[in-house]
């Protein structure tokens, strides 16, 4: 009789650069450096406070402290800092969870929230109540401009690619590309249309900022990034079959267009609230999710924590570095995504065993 | 467990793919569907895997309609599919591939248990894959790559097995091996085949389509005659007895009167 071979201890090899060893390290290590990425974004800004004096305000609102802050240390940390920086985790952490919802749901490597349009989308309903006032949408704010912007989008792209109630992933993408063209064209007319005056708010929304975050921004886009997120984790392995292709997931009890249907909806509501708040941020929804799968490879229910800290802490740190590199003036978000987070992807790139 | 094909037509597009088929595979039997490049033999078993929904018909599994009669995780735990297109786009393990074959058999959240645990080990020993368990699938060669595919379909548990031409990107020893391997597993087995002399020798019964219509259909011996193959490929053919294994063996060859290329071939959709 042939011999055995050795058996197999519990932990398992992995080819993942982080394997079942240490992922659970790695979560920890994510929620600290999310809650230190948080503190630094209240503790440091456009204006200089001392820490201690920071945190006082905040242990006072949280009923720590009973000592009133003075009104403009109080404005300074509670309505401006607080809620900008909890909603730059909320925001990143949306993005992120988007992306990795996308790439699945158009099985495409280069799928990220703009791929839908849905950022473009947002971004032209935003500008139009920008540049000519609220009567353009029927009374709309501009966040509920941006938002009512990005699911109509989704609408449009969606009834473009379907054919029969099919819908197929590169007609899905196309369909995405060839709307968020449309849309920018859109917003780049308006621009060229606007007083200097007004301009500067357009450019929030090409390329996005958490300026003018205020407590009322937060609650929406919480619920959702919950909600969604729990929703997804659930659904965790269903992702994982749906990587694999159409075919396979079918073969393995998904169904495929209930199924794909669910993952649209629950990403387009993922960015269209991240955009209606903080504009058209890029980079997030692509890489994180691409950096997260080199750590801890593509098994969603590894990924999806992973994911979801990564983008919140990351969002926060690049936003305390878009309003401290060239104090007191802050730079749009945008310019340091990429610039911050593009050498960090390319080291994990290299770095990780995938050969894609 | 007994599959049924009971007149089904698929139309994509507006263009028929397949045309009326009806096929009854016994439990247990090894049925091979044999055709020319887009014949339909694709098409045919996606209907199977409740990838693509028949325009009229049905397939049924053991009596019930996988469309109308079972969610597509009820469908799952009836038959398990090696698909043709292996393409994986994201980068898993073998170990996390095969593992998801057990998805049907779980509950949301739920965990590999320990008897899942032992029935993918099963799966990837009975491939001879234990030790590649820890290999990304995008770096495996093809034939491996379907080693995996048919181990993920092994984990599934499922009476009954479908395949789409799983000998491709094999040479010829992996081609015999997967095959004898399918072949002595106990599921009814539907395999799309484009060697005929595997489909002969192989096969208890096997389904002969052109254009998307049954040719024949029967045991090897009383469907793949000189005549059918000559109509259906458009090449010349010999059936004999295999000399060393003394099953059923057909040699092709091109008509004489007529070069390779004027065959009656359709080409790739």
């Amino acid at each position: 009789m042939p011999s055995l071979p050795p058996a197999e201890t519990h932990t398992r090899p992995s080819p993942h650069l982080i394997g079942g060893g240490g992922y659970g390290a790695l979560l920890v290590a994510l929620v600290v450096g999310l809650v230190v990425a948080l503190v630094a974004g209240i503790s440091i800004g456009t204006v200089t406070l001392p820490v201690k004096e920071v945190w006082s305000v905040v242990g006072h609102h949280l009923g720590f402290l009973s000592a009133a802050p003075t009104k403009v240390q109080d404005q300074i940390v509670w309505d401006f800092r607080t809620p900008r920086v909890l909603l730059a985790a909320v925001v990143g952490a949306a993005l992120s969870v988007a992306g990795a919802c996308l790439q699945v749901l158009g099985r495409n490597a280069l799928a990220d929230p703009y791929v839908l349009g849905v950022s473009s989308g947002a971004s032209f309903g935003a500008v139009l109540v920008l540049a000519y006032g609220t009567g353009v949408s029927g009374g709309l704010s501009v966040t509920g401009a941006a938002f009512v912007a990005a699911m109509l989008t989704l609408f449009v792209v969606f009834v473009l690619a379907q054919r029969g109630g099919r819908v197929g992933p590169s007609r899905l993408v196309l369909a995405g590309v060839a709307v968020s063209y449309l849309a920018t064209a859109g917003t780049s007319f308006v621009q060229l249309y606007t007083r200097p005056a007004e301009l500067r708010g357009l450019m929030f929304w090409i390329l996005g900022s958490f300026a003018s975050a205020s407590w009322g921004d937060l609650g929406v886009p919480t619920v959702v990034i919950a909600v969604t997120a729990a929703w997804l984790l659930v659904r965790a392995r269903s992702l994982n079959v749906m990587s694999t292709g159409d075919d396979s997931a079918s073969a393995l009890g998904v169904d495929v267009n209930r199924f794909r249907i669910e993952l649209l909806i629950i990403s387009s509501l993922l960015t269209a609230c991240a955009v209606a708040v903080a504009g058209g941020i890029g980079f997030v929804g692509l890489m994180v999710p691409h950096a997260c799968r080199f750590l801890v490879g593509p098994d969603h229910r590894r990924l999806l924590p992973v994911a979801l800290l990564t983008g919140a802490s990351f969002m926060v740190v690049v936003d305390l570095l878009a309003r401290v590199v060239d104090r007191p003036n802050e730079l749009p978000v945008g310019i340091f995504t990429a610039a911050v987070g593009a050498p960090f992807f390319l080291v994990l790139m290299r770095r990780s065993g995938a050969t894609r | 467990m007994n599959v049924t094909l009971d007149g089904i037509t698929v139309t994509i597009d507006g263009a028929e793919i397949v045309g009326d088929v009806s096929v009854e595979i016994r439990s247990g039997e090894m049925h091979g569907v044999v055709g020319s490049n887009g014949s339909g033999k694709s098409t045919l078993l996606r209907c199977l895997y409740r990838a693509l929904r028949p325009a009229s018909g049905r397939a049924l599994i053991d009596g019930d309609d996988i469309w109308r009669q079972l969610t597509a995780r009820q469908a799952a735990q009836r038959r398990a599919i090696v698909p043709q297109d292996s393409s994986i786009d994201f980068d898993f393990s073998v170990r996390e591939t095969v593992s998801m074959g057990r998805a049907p058999h779980q509950r949301l959240l739920e965990r590999n248990s320990a008897t899942d645990t032992e029935i993918i080990d099963d799966a990837l020993d009975t491939v001879a894959m234990t030790t590649f368990g820890a290999r990304l699938v995008s770096t495996l060669s093809g034939g491996e790559r379907q080693r995996v595919l048919l181990a993920r379909a092994l984990a599934q548990q499922a009476p009954v097995l479908v395949l789409d031409e799983p000998t491709n990107h094999l040479d010829i020893r992996a081609q015999l091996e997967l095959l004898e391997l399918v072949r002595s597993l106990p599921t009814t087995t539907i395999a799309a085949l484009h060697d005929l002399d595997h489909a002969a020798s192989l096969c208890d019964t096997v389904t002969v389509l052109a254009h998307g219509r049954v040719v024949a259909s029967g045991p090897p011996d009383e469907v793949l005659t000189p005549d059918v193959i000559a109509q259906v490929f458009g090449v010349r053919a010999h059936v004999g007895t295999h000399p060393l294994t003394g099953r059923p063996h057909i040699t092709v060859a091109t008509r004489p009167d007529e070069p390779a290329s004027d065959t009656d071939r359709t080409t790739e959709p």
